[in-house]
This record gives C-alpha cells, structure tokens and sequence, in this order.
C-alpha cells in the first residue's frame, strides 16, 4: 500500500469532550486507499517536548466528502497542541501506516468490535467497512465515565451498541469484558482496540470461547516504517514492529500470558 | 548546479549524503516517500553473521530533542541477508553499504567476507560502535588496540571500501582513528550514539529495558562537530560526519569542519523525505555562494 507524507488541512475541530477532539483533515488530491486500523504519524509543530511523530488511528476515511479523520486524546503537550489546531491549519501527515484489521469474508458473520476509551478511533472505521459490505457489526465501548464515550451516535447507525462506564454513568457499571451481552451471546470474531489490559481480557474472552480475535496495539514507535525496530512486539514468529507488521495482530500470534 | 561528487578510497558518490544505519532499513521502507537513487549511499541496518533478536522492549525513549534506543542489533543474519534483502536491493541506483557488526575478530572477518562476494555492495560499514550490546559492538570501539584488531582481521579479507564507524563513548576519539587508519580502513565514520539514560520516576526504574540506550538526534550535533573536526585535523583518510544531522546548514556545517560525506539518521523518522530535501539543499548552498564543487567546502574550518 502506497505510503505518503503530506500536508492536510484542517477542515473542522469538533470537541467531544473536556480530553477530546475530533479533527477532520483534507486535501486537494484524492485521499489514498486505507484500510480500518492503520494509523497516520502526525509531525506535532509548536511543541518542544514532542520531538518525534505521533502515531494516530485512523478514525474514519470519508471518501465522498474526501475527509481523513482523527480523534485526538489530550494528554501530553504533542495531543494538547493537536487539539488547538485550527480550521484552514494543516498537519503533515505520514500515511498510511501498517496492516489493519481483517475484514470478514461473509456478511452473515456475527462480529463483534470492543473499544475502550479513545481505543475506540479505528473502531468506528471499521465497523463503517462492515456495514458498506451489508454485514451487521456488533459493538461494546467502554469508558470510564458517560462524557468520555465518544461519537455513539455515529456507531449507533452502524449497528447495535453496548456500553459500559466505570463509574456506572451509562449502560452497564464495569469494564467492557463484563457487559452481560457476552455471555448471552456467541460470535464468531472480536476486533478490539483499547488499554492493553482492556484488550488482555478480551482475549482471554476469546480464547476460552474459541472465537477469532485481533487486538490493535500501540507500543512506543519512531519511524512508523518498519526501519527503526523500536516498537516490537515478541510474537511467536520472533520479534516484529508494530508499525509495519501490526499495529493489528491476531492474538495467537502474541505470547500475552493470559 | 555544482558538482556533488565526492569520494572515499576509490569509491565515487553522486553526492555526499547518505543514510544512518538503523535508521533506513533497507532503503525499501522508504521507497514510496523519497527517490532512493538521489541519495548518495544508503547504509542498511546493522547485520551480523548470525541472527539477533535485539533487546526487549521497551527499546525507545524520546527525549529533549533526540531519543534514545537500545534496539541491540536485530537482525536475520547475513544468510538471510543474502538470500533475501540483497535481491531487492542491489539495483537501487546508489551506493548500496552494508553496516556490520559481530561479538569477536573472527565473526566481523566472516560477515565482512560474505559482503566482499556481493557485486551491488561496493563498501562496508564497520560497527564497532554500538552500544546496545552486552559482547562485541562498542567493547572493540573503546580501545585502540580493540578498534585495531577488528580492523585488522577485517581489512585481511575484505577488499573493497572499508569505512569503520567510531564510538564516542571513549576518552580520546582521535587516538582510535587513528588506530583504524594504521591498519588500513578507507574512512571512519562518526559518531555513533552517546549512551545515556532515562529514568521512570513513578515506577522508579529506568525507561529502556537494558538500562541504557544510545542518544541520537540533535541534541547531539554539538558533540559530534567537535569530534569530527577532531578527527579530521588529525587523519589523512576521509571522515564521514554524522549525529544529529537535520538540515541543509547541518550537513554543511560537517563538511566545513572536515567531512567528506555525511550521514543522516533521527532525522528520517520525523522528515522521510529529509535525505533528499539536504542535497537538494547543499546544491542550492553551493549555489547561491559561487561554490562550483562540494570540493570547496570541505574543512574549510
């Protein structure tokens, strides 16, 4: 898949919470061909303490509005500057980046996306390629509290939603591996993204279900490209980057101690 | 447009910038974001005779303007290398340089002489530098008699451009050019990483999984100037400048203090296209000061 490096521009700052902002990026030329769960490196300008790129998911690519979107946690000075961008600035921008998610061949599969926190961003995609292909994704989204679940209305029109918060503020009070829709129901793969204890747990989920499982991983990373081999992951074929051969990887490929 | 032609031994480069060893991969990662061919040389990451995993994670911390990394040599080994990588990259029209690395005299002379096989790698980069490693790597770098030796047993069977990347980690940097120059390398190259360290201070521990890692980027260009000036005063053969590399007046600023080409690493990871945006740059220099050659700026300082 062909890499770029460009300069997008801002075409709207959407915040959704007190911690998140949702930028929609664009530019004169056609977006390229991406694929749920890739991520964009972003240079961060404006912040002497973030001096390398910043790995970003992939919220949704809009072909027909020719929009790239991110959604962005605030929590260091790179994401706060981030959040004060504003419409007309742009970002450059090194995409896209790694593998994504795998795609389910048949339409009729019962799938199952589970999102915690900002982990939600590629989740949103993803269940938008489902749906395109007529299946019907399934989503549970976690948070730790009701202001910090982002974008529900637009999962809403993807499919059927299940929430939990920490604190009880919407859906079921817990974490998402607790929601009582996965003991009323089986299906047939998960894609998860989130903390990585978060996506652990789903794991063991799938395992002692047997279903088909790919966690998004974010490991600290450089290049983005596969060149540098900061970002690996010891998986059973050895020592992999992140960037190039995940962020998305099938669980048994990793040697999680779960 | 000025010539930017230069040469180490008698190896011609179209230009003198090249790419820092473990921070190009193999020059394919980057090859939909920058011409390859409009680089003057591309080393490739580190190789060893045997594979290596590396270090665990985690193996990188950024740092103020720089980062540090303990990656630790991970690579398939050199069979892997010649069966696999070299097929794709041997028609990349530039100087294709294989950095190496290995724990003893005997496993840098055997990489060494697999490499001298390959038509498409007219040069080697000798690692005696890293310092990610707990045998071999940086622990020959910080002696002259260690430096030498590797040389020695290295430059016994291999014949083509042998550049030796230098370690300033160590007291006197020129005394071990000098060292290598004596047993016959064509060209040092400097510096590697500067070790260093970051700490975790809620957990308490160090941030990088060996403890210490080596510090790249621009915090450290100040130091490999000096160095590279050092050097250069002090060897006939050609030094090649590299730390912390992030711009057109970078670059320049280690050929005036000596360096026949340079190289450039933490850079790509923030600006992909960086390698060709530098020589653009020294042409348009060049340029825009009745300078005809690159010849006419090296160790003007």
């Amino acid at each position: 898949m062909k890499k770029f490096v460009q300069d997008l521009t801002v075409k709207s700052v959407e915040i959704l919470s007190s911690k998140h902002v949702l930028l929609k990026l664009t530019t004169e030329e056609t977006l390229p061909p991406t694929i749920p769960g890739q991520f964009v490196e972003v240079r961060v300008d404006n912040s002497p303490s973030t001096f390398l790129r910043r790995p970003i998911s992939i919220n949704l690519v809009d072909y027909q509005q020719n929009e790239l979107w991110l959604l962005i946690a605030m929590i260091g000075d790179g994401s706060q500057q981030l959040g004060k961008l504003k419409v007309g600035d742009t970002l450059n921008c090194l995409y896209p980046l790694g593998n994504g998610f795998t795609l389910p061949n048949d339409s009729s599969e019962k799938i199952l996306l589970i999102g915690g926190g900002v982990g939600i961003a590629p989740l949103l995609y993803l269940g938008h390629e489902i749906r395109a292909n007529k299946g019907k994704p399934t989503f549970i989204l976690g948070a730790r509290t009701k202001n910090e679940l982002l974008e529900l209305d637009l999962f809403q029109q993807l499919g059927r939603v299940f929430i939990t918060t920490e604190d009880g503020s919407m859906g079921e009070k817990g974490f998402v591996t607790n929601h009582s829709i996965l003991q009323k129901e089986k299906f047939s793969s998960i894609s998860t993204c989130g903390p990585k204890p978060m996506m652990m747990n789903v794991a063991q989920y799938a395992y002692a279900n047997d279903i088909q499982c790919e966690v998004s991983l974010e490991n600290k990373m450089a290049c983005g490209l596969g060149a540098c081999l900061c970002c690996v992951e010891k998986t059973i074929d050895g020592n992999i980057c992140i960037c190039k051969e995940g962020p998305v990887l099938n669980i048994k490929k990793l040697l999680w101690q779960i | 447009m000025a010539d930017l032609n230069v040469k180490i031994s008698n190896l011609q480069f179209k230009n003198p910038v090249m790419t820092a060893s473990g921070t190009f991969g193999y020059g394919l990662e980057f090859a939909d974001l920058v011409p390859l061919h409009e680089i003057g040389g591309i080393i490739v990451k580190g190789t060893t005779l045997h594979s290596r995993e590396g270090n665990d994670s985690p193996r990188m911390v950024e740092t103020a303007s720089g980062m540090l990394n303990c990656v630790g040599l991970q690579n398939k080994g050199i069979d892997y290398f010649c069966k696999h990588i070299y097929p794709q990259i041997r028609d990349i029209d530039t100087n294709i340089i294989v950095n190496v690395s290995g724990d003893s005299a005997e496993t840098y002379a055997e990489c060494a002489r697999r490499i001298n096989e390959l038509d498409a790698v007219p040069a080697i980069e000798l690692n005696i530098s890293c310092p990610n490693v707990k045998e071999g790597g940086m622990a020959f770098g910080v002696s002259c008699a260690g430096a030498a030796g590797i040389v020695k047993a290295v430059r016994a069977v291999y014949q083509k451009t042998l550049i030796v990347k230098l370690s300033p980690n160590v007291t006197d940097i020129v005394s071990i050019a000098r060292a290598c120059e004596e047993e016959g390398a064509d060209a040092v190259s400097l510096i590697n990483t500067l070790m260093g360290m970051a700490i975790d201070i809620e957990k308490r521990e160090p941030l990088l999984s060996i403890r210490t890692g080596g510090l790249s980027g621009p915090a450290i260009k100040p130091v490999a100037l000096r160095m590279v000036y050092d050097v250069a005063h002090a060897v006939e053969i050609p030094v090649v400048g590299l730390g912390g590399i992030s711009s057109t007046e970078d670059a320049i600023e280690f050929m005036m203090c000596g360096a026949t080409a340079i190289e450039i690493g933490t850079a790509n990871f923030i600006d992909p296209t960086i390698t060709k945006k530098v020589k653009d740059g020294i042409n348009s220099w060049l340029d825009a000061h009745g300078c005809r050659s690159i010849q006419e700026i090296i160790g003007v300082v």
